[in-house]
């Protein structure tokens, strides 16, 4: 037992020290099934710090798949059947048991719509410090104004952090469920189509707090937009039909598509 | 449209209508009937006041002790089966989620017992509680009437905790919570309005029904002081003063339905304004 405690601790050490350019995700041979059907087919890949991935590629070819996979969301469907390895931080994320929950906190998530929790603005931020076991007010409040300022809506509803999160607007609601993510202190940030049931605005606000964000975080985003992961991706997944078809930094995949798949993709895209 | 298809529809569109119609004057029927017979008995007296001697002839009383027994009764019966629903309702939506088979059947299983006459849960709680060596008190009511809305608030408050979307459920554990916290912490608050709704539900239930306490809550003349103590219920003082010859104790069960109709018609108009709305 000691053993494998003390291989932990290196690995965690190794973690410090790496490099910019060293993956923090690493997927290897990651096959999903469900009832038959293949979702995800041999999906390896790494995903590099401190930049924004753009898993791109059209509807149901298992994007949102793949990004539950790595924080185990897949956990909630019995359906799945899941094979593979997924490592963060070096650690494999299916070896974890119980353990997911401090896994989770590694990675802030986004998804389709904003879900925030049935409490005050406050409260959805103060939720995750509380998790952690932050509770002084002292510190709580600085934390809340911190994040709230990180995703610029800290003016908007200073005067009313202790009314209900769920009057909020849609595109107010995703950006709380961001610094609500950022909280917690995440390395991570899974974003699954973020903007996508957002106004041209709050959208623009989302993406603009995303290119900020890089500096801090890795982050992933989902989307089908053509328009949006040139506008933030640095690398580029392609994935068609559950494979990764193509992937590289965007200026390659997309000015020197190789296959004929993305090289159709991007024609119409446009 | 053709000829057929007009008076088809002409045809049901009479059905609906003379069907309402009954409902509608098979209720009015049975408010009138009450109110007819009982609001000239009702007076502050009725109200206030315990049996005095001689009341069950018609001489002076009140029936103050079925009133606070019921309460008392379905206030700690509901207390009672809410404990015991929550966690259960919680736990079919967010431990049970991932075995869809299992919850279709736990949800059956409950609709199942929904539907079982109070006088079997009377009879079964009161076979059950004498062996144990209980005797007829508010207690044994108590747990009773508990068993008999049990089930009607797992299945209300599993109603209103399967709406939540699992999108919530996936926000809250990305954040890092267990299962227990995003039940608890959640899920709770999210369906709390429903929840209010689910407990009125019960509530009514509990405090109308006479088959349920007939055999365990036994009766007595006086408010009860501790879950021991024998209670009197509104349904059941219905029943006795009913089967009176005095007319006038007759009329005084009819003042006791008035009584009960407008607890539940209270109960059933605040949970309908609790409902959120979607
Ligand atoms: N829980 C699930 N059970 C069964 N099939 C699923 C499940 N989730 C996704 N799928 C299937 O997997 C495929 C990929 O879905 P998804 O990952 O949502 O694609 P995308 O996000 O790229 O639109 C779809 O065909 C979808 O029907
Ligand atoms: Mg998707």
């Amino acid at each position: 037992m000691p053993s494998t405690i003390e291989l932990k601790q290196e690995t965690e050490v190794k973690v410090e020290s790496i490099p910019a350019h060293v993956p923090i995700v690493k997927i290897d041979k990651l096959n999903v099934y469900s009832k038959g059907t293949h979702i995800l087919k041999d999906v390896s890949t790494v995903i590099p710090k401190n930049k924004i991935t753009v898993l791109l590629g059209p509807s149901g070819c298992g994007k949102t798949t793949l990004l539950k996979c790595l924080n185990r969301l897949t956990d909630l469907y019995p359906d799945l059947k899941i094979n593979g390895s997924i490592k963060i931080d070096g650690e494999d994320i299916f070896d974890a048991g119980r353990d997911i929950t401090t896994i989770r906190q590694k990675m802030g998530l986004l998804l389709q719509r904003p879900y925030p929790l049935p409490m005050s603005i406050y409260d959805n931020i103060a939720y995750g410090l509380k998790l952690k076991g932050i509770r002084k007010k002292k510190i709580v409040n600085a934390k809340v104004e911190k994040h709230l300022k990180e995703v610029a809506l800290w003016d908007e509803v200073k005067d009313r952090l202790k009314t209900s999160a769920q009057r909020l607007s849609i595109g107010q609601q995703q950006r709380l469920c961001l610094a609500r993510g950022l909280a917690v202190e995440p390395e991570i940030i899974l974003a699954d189509e973020p903007s996508s049931a957002l106004d041209p605005i709050s959208s623009k606000v989302i993406d603009e707090e995303f290119l900020r964000l890089k500096s801090d975080y890795t982050i992933i985003l989902v989307t089908h937009s053509l328009r949006q992961a040139k506008r933030l991706g640095d690398n580029i997944i392609f994935m068609y039909y559950g494979e990764i078809v193509e992937s590289g930094p965007a200026e390659q995949v997309f000015e020197n598509p190789q296959s004929k798949i993305l090289q159709e993709y991007l024609r119409v895209g446009h | 449209m053709t000829v057929r298809r007009k008076y088809e529809e002409n045809f049901f569109r009479f059905l609906s209508f003379l069907f309402t119609a009954i409902i509608v004057f098979a209720l009015v029927q049975i408010i009138w009937t009450i109110a007819k017979k009982g609001v000239p008995s009702l007076s502050w007296q009725i109200i206030s006041q315990e049996p005095k001697g001689g009341y069950y002839f018609g001489k002076d009383g009140g029936i103050l002790n079925a009133i606070a027994g019921s309460f008392y009764l379905a206030v700690s019966a509901t207390v009672l089966a809410f404990i015991i629903s929550l966690p259960v309702a919680l736990f079919m939506n967010i431990y049970l989620i991932r075995y869809q088979r299992l919850l279709i059947g736990i949800r059956f299983f409950l609709d199942v017992l929904w539907g079982v006459p109070s006088i079997v849960y009377g009879a079964f709680s009161f076979t059950l509680l004498m062996y144990l060596g209980y005797k007829n008190s508010l207690g044994a009511g108590t747990i009773t009437v508990a068993a008999m809305i049990t089930p009607i608030m797992i299945r209300a408050m599993d109603e209103v905790v399967k709406t939540i979307p699992i999108g919530l459920q996936e926000a809250s554990l990305a954040l890092g919570s267990t299962k227990t916290e995003t039940a608890y912490k959640v899920f709770f608050r999210e369906a709390l309005p429903g929840f209010a709704t689910a407990i009125l539900l019960a509530f009514g239930r509990g405090i109308g029904d006479a088959a349920s306490v007939l055999f365990t809550a036994g009766y007595t003349d006086y408010i009860p002081h501790s879950f021991s103590e024998p209670t009197a219920t509104l349904p059941l003082a219905i029943f006795f003063q009913l089967s009176s010859p005095i007319e006038e104790v007759q009329n005084r069960a009819y003042a006791a339905a008035v009584i009960l109709t407008l607890i539940v018609l209270v109960l059933s108009v605040s949970a309908r304004l609790l409902k959120p709305r979607k």
